[in-house]
């Protein structure tokens, strides 16, 4: 039993990582709205993120600094990653929303649906 | 010349042919002694490698690497041989017959018939000349979609319905059937040359062997068995020239030599004839034999009949190479020049019929004989060849291909062939008997023959133009068909006297003598 | 000593000349910058084969750091013959932007056009040619991003649609491989392929690897429109302007599968034995059906570049089928197909670009009479459709011939017999367009003149011609991709 609330409570960012990342995907796939879908994605991104962020952390470790008094410190890498990733997601939103102010330009709205009637109107 | 020059000049000068017609397309006068003057020099070409290869030499050459162990590579042999020259001589023939008829009849891009003919003749010299499968199947394709601008010349509906027959069946079989046979074979052989004995031969068992010889022999689809023989009825919209040339000679032949090649050179005689369910090859052919010379009977329009008559001839040689025993291999090989000379006639005949007397249908034809006598004369001469009298060419390839048959102790099939012979003359001879005997009746069957046909091009007569042949006497096609109809008549009587000159040729291939 | 710098020119070229096309903001200069810079990918391009195939795989250390802790570009066989599909496709496709892109998109902000165009280039260039996971994460999303970018400059409203669907799907696929990456990196502790491979290896069986090698596929097949993820595709080609359909439709799904081959035969090579083997009947499956649907879907197309669209999801499974093999001839077929498929379906939309600049659509109703109006157009039209269904004599042919070939091998023959009667479905809607163009009168608004500009028809042909080139000379594709697919197998030459 204690196992089990360990494996539980212990992997805790694990369960986060899993529980945003199905959160952001049902909501590009359910949502009509074109902004609501980019939060979506934005939110789906943000789960990769955090697992990355994870498995760069070792238990009881500092930031990476160099010196004398550090010998345990979290591994860099990942951050480093992700802050890549982090700024690929941004230009991806950007980009996103730029679409969508076009879009609203062009029919009017930003409702899936409605557009898609539109479009198979003529 | 050398004779691996010859090789490849007997498809470069089509070729270039097509170019220098290209350019005079302003000129027709010029473009149409080009094209004369094309067909010519490929005859003389492919003339200049007969010593050779009667002498037993086999000229190649490889054009270039196409896959590793894949050359696209040219090889003269005798039943190519042979081809090229039936095919390549009677271009010739057929070129002047086309300005009579394509001007005669008012043919609309005659500059694009002419390249399409050439570029069609060019690849007819490939599948002749293929050393190897592969090259054989490049050529092929590059037949089937060369004759399609041909097949489709008027651009209207009923030629476009014609063309998805045409193209559909051809390039399905051909892509569906016979590229799996070929690479099943290269996968099983590791080559793809032509080899005398045959390339399976000791490579593969009973089963596999069956089912090869399946996916070849309909994978063929010129070869016309039934039943994919479809295409070659539809491919009769095309003007008569092309279904003289290509739908009576080079294109079906090609099937039909390809299906003598692959059961030579691919599987071997000796193989097919050791297997034990080999028959059912045999057995198609004959049906297709029998009911296409049924169905020509029941075909009022005459080019309809000639092309079931064509179904059922193109059977006569499949049968004989299916017997796989030498004098059937020969009597298929004479069999595919034999009934080029017979059938070409026959399709001059009927283009010079719609050209002058513009009818198409059978049942409009009462009395045209004494009008148009020269025409019907030939289109006996030809009848004859395609039935198999004396003297005309036919007479010696049917022989042979009973003597065959008689050689593989099947006589089932002896009497299939006479059978067939008596149903040729059933539905050959009445056209000219009716041309000949029956009284013309011009104001009744000119408003019949619309009533019959009014979508074929050649009904566009008036009642009262058939009124005014039947008063003036005499009224025959342009000179330039009557020529060529004289020339490929003679030419059935001269094959009688010189079949023994296409047997020597032969006999290397046929393991006789 | 530039010679030993090629591998990072390669992508610096196109990268660093992407904002200069920006800065000097004229029209025709930016085009010309463009066009420089694509020239200079090719030459690169050729120049990289050359060295890989004198002296073997090229080890780039980006900044002199060594792998695996550096950044890695590595030029073997497979990334040298990709890199000289999508540099040749570029530097074709550009003469003919010139009159396509001021036709299609207006005068304003041109320059803008190019700049996305240089960086589509520099992200499909950099994803053939690193050796870091992550580092082809960036250039992916390079490529991506820019070339929603270019999809939504078509003319009609529903570019904008497209490219945002594009981009929503293109997101996911893009964040799985991260995701995939990310167990990787958690479970090996290293980022470099190579290094990958042999970290890989030691641990047998290991189920993140088994996820992330999930992830990793499913993100990937997103990104090359492996049916059923192609959603995005068909309406992203139709809608994009003409020259970046060509270019796209040649170039970025066969990079994408590219990155598919890398991570599959390189990466995971060793699981290949260790219950991943499903996988590739997987991909058979996927790819039957990718072969069959959308063949069929594209028969019932009436814009052509939807139907061209269509037809390149079905070519895409043929790749795929090749991949599922699993034997140097199926991989072989695979990459020559890579090619060969590139020349003739850029061609193809090159053609339909013409069509586009002359009769402003490319609806089947408005092609009637091409063969008469536009007669050079028309016959590339033709040229390529008898590429796609494989005729001899074209580059088609070659790949159908490499993939029955492999089936045969591997001795599965309803697989054969199903390649075979797709190509007649591929028969049906080249047909189609044939007819339209060749038996239906041409209407009497056409304008004058003899089909179109130079500067669009030699590109166009240019591509054809390659088509029916190597159709007929296979030492370089053949050759290449041999040598390619036995490396990735792991083969001794």
């Amino acid at each position: 039993m204690s196992d089990l609330i360990n494996t539980v409570l212990g992997l805790y960012n694990y369960w986060i990582v899993i529980f945003l990342m199905m959160c952001g995907f049902y909501i590009v796939v359910a949502h009509d709205n074109l902004i609501k879908k980019l939060v979506g994605l934005n939110i789906f991104q943000a789960s990769v993120f955090v697992l990355y962020i994870t498995f760069g952390k070792v238990s009881g470790g500092t930031a990476p600094i160099l010196g004398e008094a550090f010998h345990v410190y979290s591994n860099p890498l990942p951050h480093v990653l992700i802050l890549t990733a982090i700024v690929v997601g941004v230009a991806t939103t950007a980009l996103g929303l730029a679409l969508v102010v076009r879009i609203n330009e062009a029919y009017g709205t930003i409702e899936d649906d409605e557009i898609h009637s539109q479009d198979d109107e003529p | 010349m050398s004779p691996e020059l010859a090789l490849a000049f007997s498809i470069g000068i089509p070729l270039i042919g097509t170019l220098f017609i290209a350019l005079n397309a302003q000129y027709p006068n010029l473009r149409e002694a080009v094209t004369l003057l094309t067909a010519s020099c490929l005859f003389l070409t492919v003339l200049s490698l007969l010593p050779q290869v009667s002498a037993g030499d086999r000229p190649s050459l490889v054009m270039l690497e196409m896959m590793p162990g894949l050359p696209l590579a040219l090889k003269a042999e005798p039943l190519g041989m042979l081809f090229a020259l039936v095919a390549s001589g009677l271009w010739i023939v057929t070129s002047i017959y086309s300005i009579g008829y394509m001007r005669g009849h008012g043919e609309q891009n005659q500059t694009r018939f002419y390249v399409c003919f050439a570029v069609a003749l060019s690849s007819t010299m490939g599948i002749c000349f293929a050393g190897n499968m592969l090259t054989l199947f490049v050529f092929y394709e590059a037949l089937t979609l060369s004759t399609y601008p041909l097949v489709t010349h008027h651009g209207d509906d009923e030629s476009r319905r014609a063309g998805r027959v045409y193209l559909g069946i051809l390039i399905s079989t051909s892509i569906g059937f016979l590229l799996l046979a070929t690479l099943w074979t290269w996968v099983i052989a590791g080559t793809l040359d032509f080899t005398p004995g045959g390339i399976l031969a000791g490579k593969a068992d009973g089963p596999v062997i069956g089912l090869l010889l399946f996916l070849y022999m309909f994978g063929i689809g010129k070869a016309a068995l039934m039943p994919i023989h479809r295409w070659l009825p539809a491919a009769m919209v095309a003007p008569t020239p092309v279904s003289a040339l290509l739908h009576a000679v080079a294109v079906v032949k090609a099937g039909v030599f390809t299906v003598v090649k692959v059961i030579v050179y691919i599987f071997g005689t000796d193989t097919l004839a050791n297997m034990t369910q080999d028959d059912w090859l045999s057995w198609v052919a004959a049906f297709t034999l029998v009911t296409a010379s049924i169905i020509a009977m029941t075909k009022d329009n005459l080019k309809t009949r000639l092309a079931y008559s064509t179904v059922s001839q193109l059977s006569y040689i499949i049968l004989g190479a299916s017997l796989a025993t030498g004098l059937g291999i020969v009597g298929s090989g004479m069999h595919i020049a034999m009934h080029a000379f017979g059938k070409i006639t026959l399709f001059f005949c009927a283009g010079a019929i719609m050209v002058a007397a513009h009818r198409t249908e059978i049942s409009q034809m009462d009395g045209l004989g004494r009008i148009m006598p020269f025409t019907f004369f030939a289109f006996l001469i030809g009848s004859l060849s395609v039935i198999g009298l004396p003297p005309l060419g036919g007479a010696w390839s049917k022989w042979y291909l009973m003597l065959g048959a008689a050689e593989a102790d099947k006589i089932v099939f002896v009497v299939i062939l006479m059978i067939s012979s008596l149903l040729n003359v059933a539905y050959l001879l009445p056209v000219v008997a009716r041309g000949f005997f029956a009284r013309a009746r011009p104001d009744a069957h000119g408003a019949e023959g619309h009533a019959h046909a009014p979508a074929s091009a050649g009904a566009a007569a008036t009642p009262g133009e058939h009124r005014g042949h039947a008063e003036g006497g005499i009224h025959e096609a342009p000179a330039c068909c009557l020529i060529a109809m004289a020339v490929t008549s003679a030419g059935c009587v001269l094959l009688f006297f010189y079949a023994e000159r296409i047997v020597d040729l032969l006999a290397p291939i046929a393991g006789i003598r | 000593m530039i010679a030993a710098h090629l591998p990072a020119l390669q992508v610096v070229v196109p990268l660093i000349l992407a904002p200069a096309c920006m800065l000097v903001r004229l029209r025709d200069a930016a085009w010309g910058v463009a066009l420089a810079a694509s020239w200079a990918s090719l030459a690169i391009a050729w120049l990289l084969l050359q060295q890989v195939l004198a002296s073997g795989p090229i080890s780039y250390h980006l900044g002199n750091w060594a792998p695996p802790i550096g950044i890695e570009y590595r030029v073997d066989e497979l990334s040298a013959f990709v890199l000289l599909i999508v540099s040749g496709i570029g530097a074709v496709v550009m003469p003919f932007a010139r009159e396509s892109v001021r036709a299609e998109f207006g005068t304003r902000r041109v320059y803008m056009f190019y700049t996305c165009y240089l960086l589509c280039l520099t992200g499909l260039l950099g994803i053939a040619i690193t050796g870091d996971a992550f580092n082809l994460f960036v250039f992916l999303e390079i490529s991506s991003l820019s070339s929603y970018v270019l999809i939504a400059m078509g003319r009609n409203r529903r570019a904008l649609t497209a490219s945002y669907q594009y981009l929503v799907m293109g997101t996911i696929g893009a964040t799985f491989y991260v995701i995939g990456i990310g167990l990787l990196y958690a479970e090996t502790g290293t980022l470099n392929m190579a290094d990958l491979a042999s970290r890989i290896a030691e641990q047998p069986g290991s189920r993140s690897i088994g996820v992330a090698f999930g992830f990793i596929v499913i993100g990937l097949s997103l990104k090359l429109a492996l049916f059923p993820l192609h959603l995005w595709l068909p309406n992203a080609y139709t809608y994009a302007p003409s020259m970046v359909s060509a270019f796209l439709a040649a170039t970025a799904t066969k990079v994408a599968l590219y990155a598919l081959l890398r991570m599959v035969y390189t990466v995971f090579e060793s699981d290949l034995t260790l219950g991943l083997v499903p996988m590739y009947a997987m991909f058979l499956g996927l790819a039957l059906f990718a072969m069959f649907a959308a063949s069929t879907v594209a028969i019932f197309q009436n814009n052509l570049k939807r139907m061209l669209a269509y037809s390149s999801v079905a070519q895409i499974g043929y790749m795929i089928l090749g991949l599922s093999y699993i034997n140097v001839t199926g991989l072989t077929a695979t990459i020559v197909h890579m090619f060969n498929h590139a020349m003739i379906k850029g061609g193809m939309f090159l053609a339909l670009g013409c069509c586009m600049y002359r009769l402003g659509s490319v609806h089947i109703r408005d092609l009637a009479g091409l063969g008469r109006t536009m007669p050079l157009t028309a016959a590339a039209l033709v040229a390529g459709g008898l590429g796609l269904i494989g005729v001899p004599l074209t580059a088609g042919f070659i790949s159908k011939w490499y993939l029955v070939l492999g089936a045969i091998e591997r001795g599965w023959w309803p697989v054969a017999v199903l390649i075979m009667l797709s190509s007649l479905l591929a028969v049906a809607y080249v047909w189609r367009m044939v007819e339209a163009m060749y038996f239906t009168p041409p209407p009497e608004t056409v304008p004058e003149g003899m089909d179109t500009r130079l500067s669009m028809l030699i590109p166009t042909w240019v591509l054809i011609g390659a088509s029916l080139y190597f159709g007929v000379q296979t030492e370089l594709t053949v050759g290449v991709a041999r040598d390619a697919a036995t490396a990735l197998l792991g083969m001794p030459r």
